[in-house]
């Protein structure tokens, strides 16, 4: 009886002590509309459409510049400055409807010119919008009138609308376009209020806004590149979201901590031991799937991740609905291996190189990989080398053995069809097959080939496909509508409130 | 006085030559470093002809003695250039960075030498005793904590449970002196500790040498008391090693904070360098390590005319 007793009057005291600090928060944060964000890398400069750094679009998309199309949460293109479109039947002409009573943050109207201006300026001949091949498609930019534009197409182009989506497409102003690095000047329901160099970034609601306004009214964005620090500022609640967090090896301890919400999502980020299928021995189509068969993608998850990712078995994400897993295709199979080492005339494997950018992923990573490949035979010496380096001696020189990266565009499976990538890699059927994508619109035909895609580069093996990079996104659980996913570079917080 | 001025410009035109050989050195290291910026800055999917328009608008075709005097030229006439990357002047860059790390530099050196040169002198005073091998032990261990470890001990004990300070980042001057104060008081802590542990090491075996000279004896005998000797004698001969290791201390953590300013987000002047040469921000680096090179000429300066006040027998031609 005694134990009841104190069980009732505790249970009590509980209940009490629960409501009153429920009180005490929805005091504290009834009006929170503050929000510090915290990211790894500072952007260079604001202007997404003169840069290809992911920092930026995550600051600025949707945000401060919006498009005429924009990437939902899911993927999926939603109308943006272009309220409404219709496409001809050769699909080869979209006419524009453009959303009205729009102003850029500098008070400037928003009409047909602004559209007209920002393509036609993306896709010159001097510009440096480093995705131009967004715009290769487009022929012609016509103004119908102040709301309406006309886009006519050199061919009919599947991803048109969604290429209108990237943060290297949006709308800017004809009068503000030129200091946008400095100053963003866009649509959004965001401003650009200041930026305190090395530190922080600080936006603004916007009053005017012409679609539905945000909940936030003030958002500051740090940049914090120190794994330790993140995890410390985090705690001691300086920040309060941090959608990319940077040390897999800590999410453990904030899953642990009822104060946090951890969100694993899927990025673009296709993550790859890439082969130079140029130079012996990986022109050797043997070797390839030798080297496909001798890595153990979850042993790289596990050591290189701390477990956070997906195995993948082509180039493709696996958040998409095109995509198929093909991981069963190349299992790891180390005999396997061997003997295909053994019939490509390489019975005691070979030596090789191995170079590795300074991500904690590749040479984590790398280290693993390599330890893989000896294993069936093949030597590869791992050569650190920095970014620079990297962008210099392989990406543009081609001159590698071995390298492992993630590709992080959306979208990007085209990659494979060029002809002077650093892959080296060259099959005119799946170049076919990529024009034959880009030239459908109709989505279950696009899937179909989507898919027919995926099958070849699993059997060509011209890179060896590790994991689908993760996005840690660790967050106040009080906080909703960030996103899971980063199906396109976007901190959105178009959605994002505080919630009791 | 005369010779006191010839003193000045000697150690002047050194400073001078000093600058001329180290912004060569700089440039052509610089340039000869692969990696290329215009294509650092588009990325793997941009083309070509993007890159190259890029490469055409920050100059980077024309060839390198032009590039070096044009540089050199417009740096002489104060003017720094615009930061590829931030596309700001370089010279707004290097003011704000300077307005976090030297103020961060000089309370870490304040709070350095407030610790070292009493410790020192105790230490001295108790020579061989058990508070000054308890001192000498305790300076060792302040040598062999990694500093960037002590930060984040700093940061859990004040930031993450105490909450009384914030973990880091810097909110800038406008926002007041507090709490900008408040922002580099873990980090100069970080900093000062090891500094101390140096600085009170020199202080005493300094001390100690000059304590055995024989004028010390001399003012003994004459019947001064030991506190007398040790602050009017000894001290004062004392300093000219002390000084040296100050001056080598600040140009230290003018720019070699890089570790505590990752460890507390600090927009510092190493950071800056750092970000600027992984991005191969080259006019970046090249003036920011310019006015370090100016920066520490001129802390060796004030210290050689420290020296001077201290010892006047250092004033003149030798």
């Amino acid at each position: 009886m005694i134990f009841r007793t104190l069980g009732t009057s505790a249970r009590k005291y509980a209940l009490f002590a629960l409501t009153a600090l429920l009180l005490s928060a929805m005091n504290a944060f009834a009006a929170r509309s503050d929000l510090t964000l915290a990211m790894v890398l500072e952007p260079p400069h604001l202007d997404p459409t003169a840069g290809a750094a992911a920092a930026i679009d995550e600051i600025v998309y949707a945000n401060i510049f919006e498009g005429l199309t924009r990437i939902g949460p899911d993927g999926a293109v939603k109308p943006a400055l272009a309220a409404s479109w219709e496409v001809s039947a050769d699909e080869k002409t979209y006419v524009f409807h453009l959303q009205q009573g729009v102003r850029f943050h500098d008070g400037a109207a928003f009409d047909a010119d602004d559209v007209k201006f920002s393509l036609d300026r993306a896709r010159a001949p001097e510009s440096t919008n480093a995705q131009k091949g967004l715009f290769t498609a487009i022929d012609e930019v016509e103004v119908m009138d102040p709301s309406t534009v006309r886009v006519s197409l050199k061919y009919p182009s599947g991803d048109f609308l969604y290429n209108m989506g990237w943060g290297d497409a949006v709308i800017v102003g004809r009068t503000s376009a030129a200091g946008n690095k400095e100053k963003p000047i866009g649509t959004g329901p965001f401003k650009f209020q200041n930026w305190a160099k090395g530190s922080q970034i600080v936006l603004a609601g916007n009053p005017d806004y012409w679609g539905e306004k945000p909940a936030l009214d003030r958002a500051t964005f740090r940049f914090i590149p120190d794994p330790a620090a993140a995890t410390a500022a985090l705690l001691a609640g300086d920040v309060q979201a941090f959608p990319s967090f940077p040390a897999p090896e800590a999410v453990p301890q904030f899953q642990a901590d009822p104060r946090f919400e951890v969100v694993i999502g899927t990025t673009e980020g296709e993550t790859i031991l890439a082969e130079n299928n140029a130079r012996p021995p990986f022109d050797n189509p043997k070797v390839r799937e030798a080297i496909a068969h001798a890595i153990d993608r979850k042993a790289v998850i596990d050591g290189a991740m701390f477990g956070f990712g997906t195995p993948i078995g082509s180039f493709f994400p696996p958040h998409h609905p095109a995509y198929v897993d093909l991981t069963g295709e190349r299992k790891y199979d180390p005999e396997l291996a061997r003997k295909l080492l053994t019939e490509a005339g390489y019975p005691k494997g070979f030596r090789t190189t191995l170079k590795l950018p300074p991500p904690t992923y590749a040479r984590r990573g790398g280290e693993i990989v390599a330890a893989q490949l000896r294993a069936v035979g093949i030597e590869a010496d791992i050569i650190p080398v920095e970014w620079a380096q990297w962008l210099d001696q392989v990406f543009k020189g081609k001159d590698y053995d071995l390298t492992i990266v993630a590709h992080t565009e959306p979208n990007d499976l085209n990659i494979f069809a060029r002809d002077d990538y650093y892959f080296n890699y060259r099959n005119p059927a799946f170049k076919a097959l990529i024009a034959q994508i880009e030239a459908t619109s109709d989505d279950a035909k696009r899937k179909a080939l989507y898919q027919r895609a995926q099958g070849i580069l699993s059997d060509d093996a011209p890179v060896a496909f590790l994991l689908q990079f993760p996005k840690l996104g660790i967050w106040d659980a009080k906080l909703q509508g960030l996103w899971k996913n980063y199906p396109i570079q976007a901190n959105d917080l178009t959605a994002v409130k505080w919630t009791d | 006085m005369p010779l006191m001025s010839f003193y000045i410009l000697k150690r002047l035109a050194i400073g001078l030559a000093t600058l001329l050989v180290a912004s060569i050195v700089v440039f052509t290291v610089l340039e000869i470093l692969p990696g290329d910026p215009a294509r650092l800055m588009l990325g793997l999917g941009a083309s070509e002809d993007a890159v190259a328009a890029l490469r055409d608008q920050m100059g980077l075709n024309q060839p390198l003695i032009m590039r070096y005097l044009s540089w050199a030229g417009h740096l002489l006439m104060g003017d720094f250039g615009r930061s590829y990357t931030y596309a700001v002047p370089v010279k707004e860059l290097i003011a704000e960075r300077i307005a976090v790390s030297f103020p961060l530099a000089s309370m870490a050196l304040l709070l350095s030498t407030a610790i070292a040169i009493p410790v020192g002198l105790f230490a001295a005073a108790r020579r061989g005793r058990t508070a000054d091998l308890g001192i000498m032990s305790v300076t060792q261990l302040g040598l062999a904590i990694p500093n960037f470890w002590f930060a984040l001990l700093l940061v859990y004990v004040f930031a993450v449970s105490l909450r009384l300070l914030p973990a880091g980042g810097f909110p800038g001057w406008s926002a007041g002196i507090g709490p900008a104060l408040k922002a580099l008081l873990l980090p100069a802590i970080a900093l000062a500790l090891p500094q101390a542990a140096i600085l009170s090491r020199v202080t005493r075996s300094a001390l100690i040498e000059t304590l055995s000279e024989d004028y010390i004896r001399t003012a003994r005998a004459k019947g001064l008391s030991r506190a007398a000797v040790l602050f009017h004698h000894a001290l004062r001969n004392a300093m000219i090693p002390v000084l040296t290791i100050l001056g080598l201390q600040f140009s230290f953590l003018l720019a070699g904070t890089i570790i505590i300013e990752n460890v507390f987000y600090l927009p510092g002047l190493g950071r800056l360098i750092f970000q600027a040469i992984t991005q191969r921000d080259l006019i970046v680096v090249e003036s920011v390590i310019m006015v370090l090179v100016a920066a520490i000429i001129l802390i060796n300066l004030i210290v050689d005319l420290a020296y001077a006040l201290v010892d006047p027998r250092l004033d003149g031609p030798r």
